[in-house]
Order: C-alpha cells, then sequence, then structure tokens
C-alpha cells in the first residue's frame, strides 16, 4: 500500500488494510484526496465500496482521538441500512484501536439512548433525514451539532427522488448555518444526470465537485427461461414458480424483486408451497413488523438465506457479498432502477452482476424486451429534477420554530442556500411563513389561528410552546396509505405487519388474506389492530398493499412502439409474437407517431381503448380529463382503469369522435376546471396538507384514524376550493399534481407527439391487446349522472328484493 | 314529512323544518386546541346552505336537534356577521335549539333552547331515547355504504326518524354500527342524501339482527 500518502491516511487504518490485503480503490483515494472539499459527491456503481470511501476521511480525522463532540453525520434513506453501517464500520474501527464512538439514531432507537445522545453525542451519528429533522427542532440543537465537520448522504440519488431529499436539503442548510465549515459528502448509484444530484446536494451557490468510480464490467442480464405463456394480467408471475425454484437452487443467494408489496406477498407464499426442499427463504417488504424484518436482515448477513423475496425495501445498500443472483419479477418500469437492483448480485467489485427477468403478464414480456435492450445499451432514463415543493418548506419552517424565535430574513437567506429551493422567491417564502402562523386564511387575523406570531423583537414565536410536541410527532414526508397493525388475537398477540386501513375496512369476520406470507383470518378491529387467527385454507382473499406504482418511461415507452413497428418479433417467446399478430389481424398496434382508439362493447358496457403510451400517471390523468369532457358531452362515463400504455373507458355511450377530445389546448384549458373536484386532486392535497402540517397524522395520546383524517381532508378540500382556491396548499396541490400524479407533461408530449394523428377502430369484439385492462385492479369510479343513475338502480333492486319495491 | 337530498327534514303541514349537529364553529374550535387549522369557512358554508333550505320550504318553524355549536366557547366565538345571519334567518319565525352534547348551556341568541320539544305527538330531541316512539332526533351523523358511493343519510322506521349531519365538517357513523342498530327496528330504511334522495333497507351487519 505504497501508494497512499501517509500524511492523509493513519497508520493504524493503513496496517488495517495491508493486514487484509486490501487495496484502497482510485475513487476512494480520490475522496481522501479531496476530503477538503466543501462538497463532493461519488458516484459509484453497488459494490464499489461508496461506504467506505465516504467514511475514509472521517476516520483518518478522527483518529488522533482529539476531536471532542459530533464530527460526522451519516444519513441514509433506510433504517436498516444505519444499522448495517453501524455493524460494518464499529468491527474495523475496534480492529485498527481507534478512538471512535459510534452510534445510530432513528425511529426505532430507545428513549433512554435517544435522550443520552442528545447530552453526549458520538463522533459518528447515523441517521436518517427524519430524525435528524427532529434533532434540529430541538432547543440545544446547536450544542448537540457542535464541532461537526462531515455530513455523508448515502444514497444520494434515491433521497433525491423523493420529499425526504428536499427536507435533509432544508436541514443540510440549517445545520451549515450552526456550522459554517460543514463539509458534505454525497455518495449515489449510477445515475443519468450526476450534475443534477450534485446540485441538489451543493450548498448553494457553492460547487460540487463530482468523483467517478470505474463503472465495472456490464452485467450478465437476460430474461428467465419460461416455459409457460404468463398470465393476461395481474403481477403475480405464479406461473413461473417451478423455474424460480430451480433457479434458487442452482444459486447461493437469490433476490426476488418486486414491484409492490402484495406481488411480493403473493409470490412468496406460492414459492413456499412449491418449496419440496424446505430452502430458508424470507421475505422483506416495508409493511412487515419491524421485529420480522429485523429477523431477515439478520439472517441474511449472516448468510442463512438461499432466496429473499423482496421490493423497493431492499433496493439500496445492505451489503451483503453473498447474492450470486437478482431475479427481477415485474416490468422494470425504469431503466436506472433495473440496474441499481441488479447491481445488488455480487456485491463485489469487478465482478458482473447476474440477473434474470419474469415477466409477469403478457404485455410485460414485451416491456421486459425493451428493458433488456436499453439496458444493454446503457441507456439510462430520469426525469429532471422539479424544484423544491413548499409543503415541506412548511414544515421545515415549524421545525425551525420549534428550535427557537425565527427571524424571517435570516430563515429565508439560509432556505435559498439548500439546492432544491436556490430559486425560491421571498414572495413565496412569505406565503410559507403566513401560511405557518395564520393557517394562510383570507382575512383572518383572529388570535385563535395564530400559530406563529411576531413579537415586538421582529422574531417570530410558537404562540402555544406546547406546539412543538405536535409539530415533532408529525414530522416527515413519507406518505404512506394509513397503515394499521395486523396481530394474532389472544393476549401478546404476535405482530405479523400492516395493512391499508381501506382494506381492513374492507373485511368482514372470516375473510382471509396473505400477510408475511402466512395466510390469516379477519377477525375484527380493536384499538386500531386488525386482530386474525390463522387459516389453513389455500387461497386467500388478498391484500391489497398499494406499492409504489411508477410509471413506466417515457424512453422505455418509445422503445415498445418502436418494437411493434416491426413485422416479426423473433427473439420474443412464441405465445406474446402470436398475441401480438392476432391484435394485427383483429385491429392494429399502436404506432410511433399516432393515437390508436379501439371502442367496443363488453358486458353491456361500451368501452373505449386509448393506447396513449404515457405511463400510468399520465394515462390516468387521461382517464380523468376524457371522462370529465365525456361527462360534459352526455356519453355517461362511468369509469375508467390506467396502465403504463393504455386508459380504458367505460360508459353508457359508445366514443364516435375522438378527434376534438384530444385538442391539446382543449385539454389543457379543461384542465384548471377539471383539477378541482377529482380523487387525485384530493389525494394530493391531503399529502401535502399532512406534511404542511394543516393536518396532524399523529395526535398526542392516540393516532387520528386515517378514514377520519382521508374524510376531514377532501371536505377541506371542497371548502378551499369553494372559499378560497387560491390558497398556498391549494396551488401546492395543483403544482405537485402537474408534476407527480398528473404528469400532464408526459400527456403534452404525447399530444406533440401524434399532432392529431389519431385512429379509431369500432370493433366488434374485445381487442387482444384491450383484453388485459378489463381485468386490471384500481379502477377509477367517475361520480356524474351515469353513476346517479346506476345508484337509482341499484336502489330499486334492493328495494325490490327487500319486499318493499312498491314504496 | 320529507327527507330532503341536503339532509334537512321538512313537515309542510306543520311549518317545520329540522336540522341537526349543525356544528357551527369547528374549525375555531380546532384552532384554539391548536390542533388541526380547519380553514375557517365551515359557518359560512352550513348557514348558506341553511338558509337556502329556509328560502325552499319557508317554514314558520325551524328545530335544530342539537349540536348545533361545536361547543359553548365556539358559540361566543362566532363572528358577528354569522350572528346577524342567523338572527336574519330566524325573522318572521320560531326559532327552537335543541341542546346536544357539545352544547348543553343557553344559548346567547335569540330563539327557544330546550332540552326537547313536543309537537302534534312527535317528539324532537338530540339522542333518540329507545323507549320512545315517534322521535325525531340527530347526533349519530349516520352514513349508508353502497356498492356505488357512500352517503350520509336519515334512518327511519315505524317510531323514529335519525337524521344526518347538516354541518360542515361532520364526519359520519356507518349505519350498521351497533350504537344505531340497536335503536332501529329490523325493517328500518335509510334515505340517502345527495343530488337525489335514494331509499334502501337499512343496511345492516351481516352478523345479525338480534343484536
Amino acid at each position: 500500500m505504497t501508494d497512499l500518502p501517509a500524511a492523509l491516511l493513519p497508520p493504524a487504518l493503513l496496517t488495517w488494510f495491508s493486514a487484509r490485503n486490501w487495496r484502497v480503490h482510485p475513487h476512494q483515494q480520490e475522496m481522501v484526496d479531496q476530503a477538503s472539499e466543501p462538497a463532493l459527491l461519488l458516484i459509484a456503481p453497488t459494490g464499489g465500496g461508496k461506504t467506505m470511501a465516504g467514511f475514509l476521511p472521517s476516520l483518518a480525522e478522527l483518529a488522533d482521538g482529539l476531536h471532542q463532540g459530533l464530527h460526522t453525520l451519516y444519513v441514509s434513506p433506510l433504517k436498516a441500512l444505519a444499522a448495517d453501517i453501524k455493524r460494518n464500520l464499529s468491527a474495523p474501527v475496534a480492529e485498527m484501536g481507534l478512538p471512535i464512538r459510534i452510534e445510530d439514531r432513528t425511529g426505532d432507537t430507545s428513549y433512554t439512548q435517544k435522550r443520552r445522545q442528545r447530552a453526549d453525542p458520538p463522533h459518528i451519528l447515523l441517521t436518517t433525514p427524519e430524525s435528524l429533522a427532529l434533532l434540529i427542532s430541538y432547543e440545544d440543537a446547536p450544542r448537540i451539532f457542535q464541532g461537526l465537520q462531515r455530513v455523508v448522504v448515502d444514497e444520494i440519488h434515491a433521497l433525491a427522488e423523493s420529499k425526504r431529499g428536499d427536507q435533509l436539503m432544508l436541514s443540510l442548510a440549517r445545520l451549515q448555518t450552526m456550522c459554517p465549515d460543514l463539509r458534505r459528502v454525497g455518495l449515489s448509484a449510477t445515475v443519468e444526470d450526476p450534475g443534477a444530484i450534485a446540485h441538489f446536494l451543493a450548498c448553494h451557490p457553492d460547487p460540487c465537485t463530482i468523483v467517478q468510480a470505474d463503472p465495472g464490467p456490464d452485467p450478465d442480464i437476460a430474461m428467465l427461461d419460461l416455459p409457460d405463456a404468463p398470465p393476461w394480467s395481474g403481477g403475480g408471475a405464479s406461473f413461473a414458480i417451478p423455474q424460480v425454484m430451480a433457479a434458487v437452487k442452482a444459486h447461493r443467494t437469490t433476490l426476488i424483486f418486486h414491484n409492490t408489496r402484495a406481488q411480493a406477498e403473493i409470490f412468496f407464499h406460492n414459492l413456499w408451497l412449491a418449496n419440496d426442499e424446505s430452502l430458508p427463504i424470507g421475505i422483506h417488504h416495508g409493511s412487515l413488523d419491524r421485529a420480522q424484518r429485523e429477523r431477515v436482515e439478520a439472517a441474511m448477513v449472516r448468510g442463512d438465506l438461499r432466496a429473499i423475496v423482496c421490493t423497493g425495501s431492499l433496493d439500496l445498500g445492505i451489503d451483503w457479498g453473498d447474492v450470486d443472483l437478482v431475479i427481477q419479477v415485474g416490468a422494470p418500469k425504469n431503466v436506472k432502477r433495473l440496474i441499481q437492483r441488479i447491481g445488488r448480485a455480487n456485491h463485489r467489485y469487478n465482478a458482473p452482476s447476474k440477473a434474470r427477468l419474469v415477466p409477469a403478464n403478457r404485455f410485460e414480456v414485451v416491456e421486459c424486451h425493451a428493458a433488456l435492450q436499453a439496458a444493454k445499451a446503457h441507456d439510462l432514463d430520469g426525469d429532471p429534477r422539479g424544484p423544491g415543493p413548499l409543503d415541506v418548506l412548511c414544515q421545515h419552517i415549524l421545525i425551525t420554530a420549534c428550535a427557537g424565535p425565527i427571524d424571517a430574513d435570516l430563515l429565508f437567506a439560509e432556505m435559498t442556500r439548500a439546492g432544491p429551493y436556490a430559486t425560491l422567491s421571498r414572495a413565496q417564502f412569505d406565503d410559507c411563513l403566513a401560511f405557518c402562523a395564520t393557517g394562510g386564511y383570507a382575512l383572518r387575523a383572529y388570535d385563535q389561528w395564530q400559530r406563529l406570531k411576531q413579537h415586538e423583537d421582529g422574531l417570530w414565536h410558537l404562540r402555544d410552546p406546547r406546539a412543538t410536541q405536535l409539530i415533532r410527532m408529525n414530522i416527515g414526508t413519507i406518505q404512506d396509505a394509513d397503515l394499521l397493525k395486523v396481530r394474532f388475537r389472544g393476549r401478546g398477540g404476535k405482530p405479523l405487519g400492516e395493512v391499508e386501513e381501506s382494506f381492513a375496512a374492507s373485511l368482514t369476520p372470516g375473510d382471509t388474506f396473505l400477510i408475511g406470507g402466512q395466510i390469516v383470518a379477519y377477525q375484527g378491529l380493536r384499538d386500531m389492530v386488525v386482530e386474525v387467527t390463522r387459516n389453513a385454507r389455500k387461497k386467500p382473499k388478498v391484500a391489497v398493499f398499494s406499492g409504489t406504482k411508477f410509471a413506466t418511461s417515457t424512453q422505455l415507452s418509445q422503445r415498445i412502439l418502436a418494437m411493434f413497428a416491426a413485422d416479426d418479433w423473433p427473439y420474443l417467446p412464441e405465445h406474446t409474437r402470436d398475441w401480438l399478430d392476432l391484435q394485427r389481424q383483429v385491429s392494429e398496434l399502436p404506432k410511433q407517431g399516432r393515437l390508436l382508439i379501439e371502442s367496443f362493447a363488453h358486458d353491456g358496457r361500451e368501452h373505449a381503448c386509448i393506447y396513449g403510451f404515457a405511463g400510468r400517471n399520465a394515462q390516468q390523468t387521461l382517464g380523468l380529463l376524457l371522462t370529465k369532457r365525456l361527462e360534459d358531452l352526455g356519453l355517461d362515463p362511468l369509469g375508467f382503469v390506467a396502465t403504463d400504455y393504455a386508459t380504458l373507458i367505460w360508459g353508457l355511450q359508445p366514443l364516435t369522435d375522438p378527434a376534438p377530445l384530444f385538442d391539446i389546448a382543449a385539454l389543457e384549458a379543461g384542465l384548471e376546471g377539471w383539477l378541482a373536484g377529482n380523487a387525485v386532486m384530493k389525494r394530493t392535497f391531503r399529502a401535502s396538507a399532512t406534511i404542511a402540517g394543516l393536518i396532524n397524522r399523529n395526535m398526542p395520546g392516540s393516532r387520528k384514524s386515517g378514514r377520519q383524517a382521508t374524510f376531514s381532508s377532501d371536505i377541506l378540500y371542497d371548502t378551499l376550493l369553494k372559499y378560497d382556491p387560491d390558497h398556498l396548499l391549494m396551488r401546492i396541490t395543483r403544482t405537485e399534481a402537474m408534476r407527480g400524479l398528473v404528469d400532464f407533461a408526459r400527456i403534452r408530449e404525447m399530444a406533440e407527439r401524434v399532432q392529431g394523428r389519431i385512429d379509431l377502430r369500432r370493433l366488434d369484439q374485445v381487442t387482444p391487446l384491450a383484453a388485459p385492462l378489463l381485468l386490471e385492479v384500481g379502477k377509477v369510479p367517475i361520480e356524474g349522472a351515469g353513476r346517479e343513475r346506476l345508484l337509482q338502480q341499484e336502489a330499486e333492486t334492493l328495494m325490490t328484493a327487500a319486499g318493499l319495491g312498491d314504496l | 314529512m320529507v327527507a330532503r337530498a341536503t339532509g334537512a327534514l321538512h313537515w309542510p303541514e306543520a311549518g317545520i323544518l329540522t336540522v341537526s349537529d349543525l356544528h357551527l364553529g369547528k374549525s375555531a374550535r380546532q384552532a384554539r386546541r391548536n390542533a388541526v387549522q380547519l380553514p375557517p369557512y365551515d359557518v359560512t358554508d352550513t348557514l348558506a346552505r341553511l338558509a337556502a333550505e329556509i328560502e325552499a320550504t319557508n317554514p314558520d318553524i325551524v328545530i335544530c336537534l342539537g349540536d348545533s355549536f361545536d361547543d359553548l366557547q365556539a358559540l361566543d366565538d362566532l363572528p358577528r356577521d354569522a350572528r346577524d345571519w342567523i338572527t336574519r334567518l330566524q325573522a318572521g319565525r320560531r326559532w327552537i335549539w335543541i341542546e346536544g352534547n357539545h352544547d348543553p348551556g343557553p344559548v346567547n341568541l335569540a330563539g327557544a333552547h330546550l332540552a326537547r320539544f313536543e309537537h302534534l305527538g312527535v317528539i324532537f330531541r338530540h339522542i333518540a331515547e329507545p323507549a320512545d316512539t315517534g322521535e325525531i332526533s340527530g347526533h349519530y351523523h349516520p352514513k349508508a355504504r353502497m356498492k356505488a358511493a357512500s352517503r350520509p343519510c336519515f334512518l327511519l322506521d315505524r317510531t323514529r326518524v335519525i337524521l344526518p349531519a347538516f354541518g360542515t365538517y361532520t364526519g359520519g357513523l356507518r349505519c350498521d354500527d351497533l350504537a344505531i342498530a340497536r335503536l332501529m327496528a329490523p325493517d328500518a330504511r335509510a334515505v340517502l342524501t345527495g343530488r337525489q334522495v335514494l331509499v334502501i333497507p337499512m343496511p345492516q351487519n351481516r352478523s345479525g339482527k338480534s343484536a
């Protein structure tokens, strides 16, 4: 190890490295060399020793044992990662005999431990964005962070994709005010635009240096060999169980990724039914009980498991060297995520990763092939990041107010140093401050509405100091659907995990569902806990976790359309070729630059299938916009369902003249009015209102029931719409919805692509390509004239059935 | 009697309009408790809808079936213009405030303040008494769920009517809840509010009518 400059790495480290015959990777060395930079971003593939690269400078600086208090703050998106790093860092530090104290602090850390950490912080503290925001809200934050030198943000590419990242960058701006010499380090997987992440991380307007590691060899990636055709819809992929099982047997450790929790549950269950050798196979996803998750993680670390069925909860970081195969079940909706998941196999630098794709339904065969091509061409996808959302800013103002009175000018200056808020205007900031202070309601200066009050010293104080408790309880930007804990009935019943409240509400005692790979029967709801008993049946009523529905990227969608243009698809399996051929005979395949609409009657309802290939969110918006226009035209739409490639609308009347419906100017003009009253907007409003502190998810003493919260947020939305449509939260909701769930940009892009070239095909049957949509879940009902008519029919039927028909 | 799609109960022969659970001042109470800062438009919204009902039915007597105010403090804090509005609505008719669990004290607004009111053999009170017959009450904010949607509803059988909540920001209790089910006869009906009135058999808990 003579190539290491002794001045930068202390002897204890060098000895330790050479005793193991380890080499410091060039990018790790570069991180040490540039350790004094104010901001550094490392881009390295999985297994590239990223974390060590992030910590080496800290270990070097702490080796002499002179530093008092907190030196390095490590922030990761996962609690598990913080705990894992603690293990993986503490061992070498102990072996090197370095005088460094390392502790983690997450939502799972005990109360006494947290108290002690505040009084006597360790040298290296490992935490999450939410726990950091909580620390910053304490009055003694300046004392806790005194002497802080470095902050390391792990998996920054993942954090940058969500509001958690925006919150973290605001927290870092706060820390930078307390500790002006703070240096920032970001650790990122391979991304399509490193500059954007660097801008996100930098203390604006300071620069951020980017260090690129060697990307390593290309992965060995292909479709899993499957003799049977996948089903027409759904995501279970149970048809592939025998082949997946065989692959598991042929490898040391296999990670089996799914796109949603529900799919992972079902697959895990089916895998166990086929597990004749009783191989140790575990499951890991975000809804599982913490203790269960930890058991699986511990077993993985020990190398006890042969396979883990998992979701995005294992997309990130925990290091196990033994994984030699990654199986992706269901189409990878974006190529970047696929590459990152593949990187989980063979967590060794410079060894190719092995991955196999399993399409869960017929259309996904096509999607998987498109993703394969893109991965081989190193063609990563991604959307540019917009400016930081204002609901997060509101929450941060309240968090800051918890720590002490706010000087508006200083806080504004501080916030604009955070990358996502570099372009924040003073007017936007003042709006947010006014919202935090008074609720932001027009002409509402009553004392009772004041949350923050400006005192004579010009500073903004909390009106009621007790409010800190409520604000701290509601820190965070993660918007899980409302989840209820599931337990076995009986005293001290074993916790199994969580299900969505709406799902629990739909259960009747005796109904069975899957959780943690077991079939259980619903018994009742007690104290916000779903009580269940064991059930031996084989066919459960399926748990509907929302999971995370990622939209297929623009670039993948275009690849699929390009594939459709070919005469034949020799690389596709027979069944899929036949299916596409049949579609071509019965109707036609969607084409690039044109918009195909199929119209047919089915099951007594008129259907229109619109192949926009704009991704799930935009297709959903299209469904909402079009049904609104159909309602205005008196065509009585009843509902729609959207997938990544099409929207299927059904109603009482057929669609005959689509061209005017797709005029982009008209769609855009209709957007404002339409944005008003629909479920997507209400859902978006609810999320933003919760983050901004208008609705509290957690109340002292008791947790507010999610149904109550839904209810009140819907009514709040309606009321604001009627009396104060320009309220800050309504503006935030519109921006958010346009960006996220609405994704209007992709509708516009689709319209530009199509330019009025619409092909309407009236058919006398359901077409091969449209059929899978009829089987899709997640249908959106339309509250309109058609619905009223059906309600009336239903009421009449019920009354007749009850012998009350002549009422 | 006519169950109106708005959630108000109109008795044309007696000239009585009944509404229940207005919960005026709910947002102010929440703000005072430093909990949820609900938008302060609930009073305006509730009164506007009540005014429209009075306009449409021109009753001689208006009965508010209790929980008209979210609490007595909310009543004291009622903005000037809201008080004036209520006074204008009261002009030329009798107005009865039935007391509810949220507003048990006397109301410092015009109108009679009563624990219960009886007219032509019909009893008006806030919370139903299982023993009484010919009774009109509120309190439970009943809601009925159908396949297509869930709506606030009236519940009625031969002996009683339970009104839905009229106020903005008022939640609902599913009418298959035992608290409601034990009050109503097995052949009770639910009248759904919304754009139009819909009558259905009252949804019952599957596990049994015996409960």
